[in-house]
């Protein structure tokens, strides 16, 4: 690529959908009518979705500049004044010393937003597959676990379980049937995590190469690569990348002529949270219900198919590659005591920078939120991080210098989880957020043990009930029983962890819960229940701009004269408070939106779920 | 499109763990699981119907009748219900008279809730025909239904 200006494109799911499309058309058009020397190509994702489309010019001096928020006018004034006249668009740039990008360390996420993750030539060149042949052609299995034990890689699923021991106990298993199997976790369920789907369509090869690695190392010659569904472009990307390895021997027969082979099918999951455990995944290649079952026999003993398995999750397998070329060693030098290494995380919500980030192990959640995320959005209150999705909890901002690592965010009630964090501030409520993943995990259990099945449905109903201001004293003793005997009661994480977004809420945010059993308030003004939309009239212009936007009608007025919001019909979506420039319309939450009673009864009821 | 399933069918007899993909790809021939294609289904793979149908109603993306011309997926992923998922269910109620999980009279829309689409930083997001919308507000939403729903 010498000699050519190389202008990248990034090209994942957020990406496109936030216009890449768009503007990947518009510089290949435009470069094609000037006639310039200069080649679009599509990347993964570099991680600053805040900043999406975002596109890299990289002149062939080996300088690059990187441009963030482009759309297709942005695009047309690159091409005319960097790629044409020579002079980067200063205003358009993103600047070097990014402090996005300063307190990261990107390891796994090295090649994201880097190499074209359809070309396996951009991967090789930058030492792909290097470290499989290093493995095939100069160490044995024993000597690969030793790397991975020697690094203290622990599994990026959430868990945390060692990387190295659990390879040591699928390489020792005898295997029945003559088999054993490598499965890589890419089912990745929790909402608000994407952290897989980056990595697979950003750099798919690099998952694939952990996985052949760890195939000779516990001695599997097939596996499978379970992707969810909602994943279409990360299936795609994975489909050309098998065929590339296929196409030169990485896959296969014999590879790289060494006697080693590897066959390798990817399975796209079919909508069931329940699948990221180990066992229900296991079952649902075999094409059962995905339920979780009993364990011991562990997948190492016996897993699929009854054979011996492995399984890791997509972040884990990417790690492989990195820690064989750089040694164990080396990479254990990076993170904490007991945690090494970086750990990905998709950082969402009410966040002024949102995105894909790595960084290593230690830092403290204050650091990743304010220095990398750049605090909250509309510089709000910040509130508290959820993390781990269902099965985490939400860690206040009073414990927020909270380091990473996998003991001390157990410690807060939280887990490392798979790497979602999702981050809130003062218009967040906090019951809210524990009846949300409730509800989602009620959705979710497969319904094998009652306590999951049922409890949890308990749970909801008497959240429901507190967010819609029928909470009663009780309520928060019933809850805490229930959240002890699922606890017990259930077979997978999924329902042991079921109660923990509660427990956690409770635990820092017990005068949110109170707030709404006693007073009808919701001090987040986020419970429909609870609120309501009223029009200030000393800010009102009658601009009808309300109720334009209204959907049921129920804020109306003549022009220029001050506006109503009938509350019978109100839905409280929140559209009016949206569109009003004069901040004219006021949410207001207990005594203060419900003097008389009866107003507060005839209110509409939400339990849409 | 009975060709296809036929063609199906014979492509995957008697490969280990078939089931599933087998009713993906038939839900991607027909648009849905019709109850006697699963019946073929659980003939092929030496299963009962019943076990077939216990199988699919398991798995969320499956489904039991037509779909709608369009399918919207209203994500209701942490990050977006945070940034107010719910109040695009309320715009697409409105709009379309349907609540999640169905179809409308004209089957022109399915609207379905999903838990996550991945694209948490763009929240909320819905996902149109395959194509994700980000950055939404209820009144952004109503125009891309309305110019989805138009191009006919």
């Amino acid at each position: 690529m010498s000699g050519r200006t190389t202008v990248a494109v990034g090209m994942s799911s957020c990406g496109i959908a936030a216009g890449s499309r768009v503007v990947f058309d518009t510089l290949k058009k435009a470069i094609a009518q000037g006639g310039l020397n200069a080649e679009v190509v599509a990347t993964g994702c570099v991680g600053a979705c805040h900043a999406e489309p975002l596109v890299e010019v990289r002149e062939s001096d080996g300088r690059a500049f990187l441009y963030g928020n482009i759309d297709e006018a942005k695009a047309l004034s690159i091409v005319q004044k960097h790629l044409t006249a020579g002079t980067p668009v200063v205003e358009l740039l993103i600047p070097a010393d990014y402090p996005y990008m300063a307190k990261q360390k990107r390891i796994v996420l090295s090649n994201c937003g880097v190499i074209d993750p359809e070309s396996l030539e951009q991967y090789q060149a930058r030492d792909g597959y290097e470290a499989l042949k290093k493995v095939l052609t100069s160490m044995t299995p024993e000597a690969v676990i030793e790397q991975i034990k020697t690094s203290g890689l622990r599994g990026r699923g959430g868990a945390g379980f060692p990387t190295g021991m659990k390879w040591t106990f699928a390489r020792g298993a005898k295997s029945t049937t003559g088999k054993k199997f490598i499965i890589c976790n890419a089912d990745e369920g929790d909402p608000g995590a994407f952290m897989d789907r980056s990595v697979l369509e950003g750099d798919p090869h690099a998952v694939l190469e952990g996985m052949l690695i760890c195939a000779y190392a516990i001695g599997s010659d097939e596996g499978y690569m379970y992707v969810r569904a909602e994943y279409p472009l990360a299936i795609k990307r994975l489909q050309i990348a098998l065929r590339q390895m296929e196409e030169v021997n990485l896959m296969g027969d014999s590879i790289m002529g060494t006697g080693f082979s590897f066959h390798l099918h990817i399975k796209e999951g079919a909508g069931a949270f329940v699948c990221g455990e180990e066992t229900a995944l296991m079952g649902s290649i075999e094409g059962k219900r995905g339920m979780p079952r009993l364990r011991p026999p562990f997948p190492a003993e016996r897993g699929l198919w009854d054979s011996p398995s492995n399984i890791n999750n997509v972040e884990t397998y990417a790690n492989v590659p990195h820690i064989i070329l750089m040694g164990g060693a080396q990479y254990a030098k990076i993170g904490t005591e007991k945690s090494k290494g970086t750990k990905v995380f998709a950082l969402a919500g009410k966040i002024k920078r949102g995105g894909m980030i790595e960084v290593p192990m230690g830092i403290s959640l204050r650091e990743i939120i304010f220095d990398i995320g750049g605090g909250i959005q509309n510089d709000k209150k910040f509130k508290a991080v959820q993390m781990g999705g269902p099965s985490g909890g939400c860690v206040p901002e009073s414990l927020a210098d909270v380091l990473v690592d996998y003991d001390s965010l157990t410690a807060t009630g939280a887990i490392m989880g798979s790497g979602g964090m999702v981050v809130m501030d003062e218009s967040t409520c906090m019951v809210d957020v524990a009846r949300y993943f409730l509800s989602f995990i009620q959705t979710e259990s497969c319904g094998k043990c009652t306590f999951c099945r049922i409890g949890t449905k308990r749970m909801l109903e008497i959240l429901t009930r507190i967010t819609e201001g029928r909470g009663e004293e009780k309520d928060v003793a019933e809850l805490e029983e229930l959240a002890a005997k699922i606890k017990i009661s259930s077979l997978c994480g999924l329902g042991q962890t079921a109660p923990n977004p509660v427990l956690t809420t409770l635990r820092y945010f017990r005068s949110e819960y109170d707030d709404h059993i006693r007073n009808k308030r919701c001090t987040a003004k986020k419970c429909k229940a609870l609120i309501r939309f009223q029009v200030k009239a000393d800010a009102c212009t009658g601009c009808m701009v309300c109720a334009k936007v209204c959907p049921t009608k129920a804020a109306h007025g003549e022009r220029k004269k001050v506006h109503e919001i009938n509350q019978a019909t109100c839905v409280r979506c929140g559209l009016c408070f949206e569109a009003c420039r004069f901040k004219a319309i006021e949410i207001t939450t207990g005594a203060q939106a419900f003097s008389d009673e009866k107003a507060a009864l005839t209110l509409p009821v939400s339990g849409k779920d | 499109m009975e060709q296809a399933f036929q063609a199906l069918l014979a492509e995957w007899k008697g490969v280990k763990g078939n089931v599933i993909p087998l009713l993906q790809k038939t839900q991607d021939i027909f648009g849905y699981l019709p109850q006697d294609a699963m019946r073929e289904i659980a003939h092929v793979t030496g299963k009962t119907s019943s076990e077939i149908y216990g199988v699919a109603t398991f798995y969320a993306q499956f489904r039991f009748t037509p779909m709608g011309k369009h399918v919207m997926k209203v994500c209701h992923g942490t990050a977006c219900h945070v940034q107010g998922a719910d109040s695009l269910d309320t715009v697409v109620e409105q709009r379309l008279g349907v609540l999640p999980g169905n179809t409308t009279s004209d089957g022109e829309f399915t609207v379905e809730k999903v838990a996550c689409l991945g694209c948490c930083s763009l929240a909320p997001v819905v996902m149109i025909d395959g194509e994700v919308y980000g950055r939404l507000t209820g009144d952004k939403l109503g125009k891309i239904v309305a110019a989805v729903g138009g191009a006919k």
